[in-house]
């Protein structure tokens, strides 16, 4: 009796190598190349992408559920998590110790939504969730646009009409402007830190999926009167699935409060979440790896197209939108994606100079 | 006490009655079959004794314990693990992962420790891969661990699903149509496992089959369904020989 090495662990493996590969390469383009500003500015933000969908992978791709509400959670993480750094960065001084509690600070809030959300939603069969997280994304970003919260000897204060209104006492400070929010967060989020977490969360995610407890979400998914019929409880599966995804999109969060010291709610709209989803869906549903490239491949690709020249970037967006279409037809359609795959193993053959006939008659 | 005691059970869908009125005693160790006419209600009675329809009448007692109404992940848990007629597999999993993941009543971890990598992660993990293995093994389908349940053929995903539901260890197995789709070959190989199966695991059998080979190859004792209603009941010979049976199931 002799098992080979799990293909579902070799996958998590190769993932590793490609995202630490790709940081090398970074740390060297910046430290011995002459990248563009537009590139530099860009890094932070693929590490925050590549966790909100891989994350979100999790739930549609693991689990089979689908979610609009990304954006919500990752907006929960970013306050939260701003919140915390701006009432500390004066008594904690140590960036390694502040931001990495900022950073779970936007988790566990997050988590705890995406659980209270959870609770009464993912008992239903059906498509509910989807309904649910587009509306609770909308009223979390309405909410946070329009809420003013200071504080002063007195304790907190909120208002839902001005900052006027808070009526701070002497020496009271504003910590949510209503649409204009969050300001002095301290910008922690440096590419270094930001891959670290993209690191820390994809070994999770992986860790997470070849594990009893992914098994049996992946169970649930496949079949679930059957999954039912072996004892699991899918509820406790389903929670539990939804939740890391909504942890993680915290998470990511955090990294994007901590990216610009100016945080306003606006940015977490419907569109971010459905961008998130292009990601998942077009590196492949179920598919870690591909969400990442996905998410810093089409990150990069409207911005790199802003900066070519004054002609082209008018028309960046029907290029964007062209491209989309190619990969959706690349990554959806069998017949397409097996002739992609042949031909890269004819290249890979070209250059490895392997005889594969050669091999075969070895046996 | 028998194991498994049904009485008067029954389900409507709209006007139709699909079971009435059923009863059925079954003891430890039997090896029983249950059969009948197409649209007879045999697996409607399986859907029943697992918790995927709710009884509108009738009870269900397992080892003593009332079962009537339960949800279908309690009912495993009591005891009663089942096959499906239209195959349910996890398609997307190896056909090793669909033997483990029924192992979480006996070997299991918390997501913490799988995702931390614990050390009783390592441990617990080489545990399940083996007793896994000692599951597949009675099926043949040790070579086929790292295949992905959606690529076996036919006759070996309905041994999968069988080595599945023994992984929960239950006192109780249903299989819906075993032999379906097997020929006379395959179904002799299958007969032979049931036996070993339920000699091995002490484990009571209660099966749906049309393959009268298998039914009178190995059932002890047989109840016969007929529009919803039990027709007949006894020891196979018997029952295969009743006229009434043979008159509206197994023709002259
Ligand atoms: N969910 C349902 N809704 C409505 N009618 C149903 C449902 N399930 C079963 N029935 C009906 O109940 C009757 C019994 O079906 P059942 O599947 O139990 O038959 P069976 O004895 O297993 O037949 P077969 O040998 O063909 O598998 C059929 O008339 C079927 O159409
Ligand atoms: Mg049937």
């Amino acid at each position: 009796m002799k098992l080979k090495i799990n293909p579902a662990a070799r996958k998590s493996y190769i993932t590793y190598g490609l995202v630490l590969a790709a940081f090398v390469a970074v740390e060297l383009l910046l430290n011995f190349g002459s990248p563009s500003n537009m590139f530099k500015g860009l890094l932070v933000t693929f590490c925050i992408y590549s966790i909100a969908a891989a994350s979100l992978n999790l739930t549609v791709g693991i689990l089979g559920e689908l979610s609009l509400g990304q954006a919500g959670f990752m907006c929960i993480g970013a306050y939260s998590s701003a919140l915390f750094s701006v009432a500390t960065k004066d008594s904690i001084t140590s960036v390694w110790v502040r931001f990495p509690l900022a950073i779970l600070i936007g988790g566990i809030f997050a988590a705890i939504f995406g659980f209270l959300i959870g609770i009464p939603v993912l008992r239903l069969r059906g498509d509910y969730l989807a309904i649910v997280t587009l509306a609770f994304g909308e009223i979390i970003k309405g909410v946070f646009a329009s809420v003013y919260v200071g504080y002063d000897s007195a304790g907190l204060h909120f208002s839902l009409k001005s900052e006027g209104d808070l009526a701070l006492a002497e020496g009271g400070k504003t910590l949510i402007h209503g649409p204009q929010g969050i300001s002095g967060t301290p910008v922690d989020s440096t590419f270094e830190i930001a891959f670290i977490v993209l690191f820390i969360s994809l070994i999770i995610i992986y860790n997470f999926i070849n594990s009893s407890t992914g098994r049996a979400v992946m169970s649930i998914r496949d079949n679930r009167i059957a999954a039912e019929s072996i004892g699991l409880n899918i509820t406790k599966y389903k929670l539990m699935t939804f939740s890391l995804t909504a942890f993680l999109a915290g998470v990511a969060g955090a990294l994007f409060s901590h990216n610009l010291s100016i945080l306003q709610a606006s940015k977490f709209d419907y569109n971010l979440s459905i961008l998130i989803l292009v990601f998942v869906v077009l590196g492949g549903i179920g598919n870690i790896r591909g969400s990442v490239i996905a998410a810093i491949v089409l990150t990069y690709i409207p911005e790199a197209l802003r900066k070519v020249n004054s002609d082209l970037a008018n028309y960046r967006m029907l290029i964007y939108s062209v491209i989309l279409i190619v990969m959706m037809i690349c990554t959806s359609n069998a017949k397409i994606r097996g002739f992609i795959v042949g031909n890269l193993q004819k290249f890979k053959g070209l250059i490895i100079r392997k005889a594969p006939a050669a091999e075969k008659e070895a046996h | 006490m028998a194991l498994l005691e049904v009485k008067k059970l029954g389900i409507s869908f709209g006007g139709l009655r699909a079971v009435d009125d059923f009863s059925m005693s079954i003891e430890k160790g039997d090896l029983y079959g249950l059969i009948g006419p197409n649209g007879a209600g045999k697996t409607t009675v399986f859907n029943l004794l697992t918790g995927v329809y709710k009884p509108t009448d009738g009870t269900i007692f397992l080892d003593g314990q009332n079962l009537t109404g339960k949800s279908i992940t309690t009912i495993n848990k009591a005891g009663i693990a089942r096959t499906f007629q239209n195959i349910r597999l996890f398609s997307k999993l190896s056909v090793l992962e669909n033997v483990k993941v029924a192992l979480h009543q006996h070997y299991n971890y918390s997501a913490l420790t799988g995702v931390l990598r614990l050390p009783k992660y390592f441990k617990t993990e080489k545990a399940m891969n083996e007793r896994a293995m000692e599951l597949l093994e009675p099926f043949d389908l040790q070579e086929d661990a790292m295949t992905l349940a959606s690529n076996l053929p036919y006759g070996k995903q309905r041994k999968l699903e069988i080595a599945r539901a023994l992984a929960t260890e239950p006192k109780l197995l249903l299989l819906d149509e075993p032999a379906a789709g097997m020929n006379p070959k395959e179904t002799a190989s299958l007969m032979n496992t049931i036996l070993t199966v339920r000699d091995e695991f002490g484990v009571t059998v209660l099966l749906i089959e049309h393959d009268m080979q298998l039914v009178s190859g190995i059932c002890e004792k047989l109840s016969v369904l007929n529009f919803g209603q039990l027709l007949c009941e006894g020891l196979t010979g018997q029952v295969l020989s009743d006229p009434e049976v043979i008159k509206a199931y197994l023709g002259e």
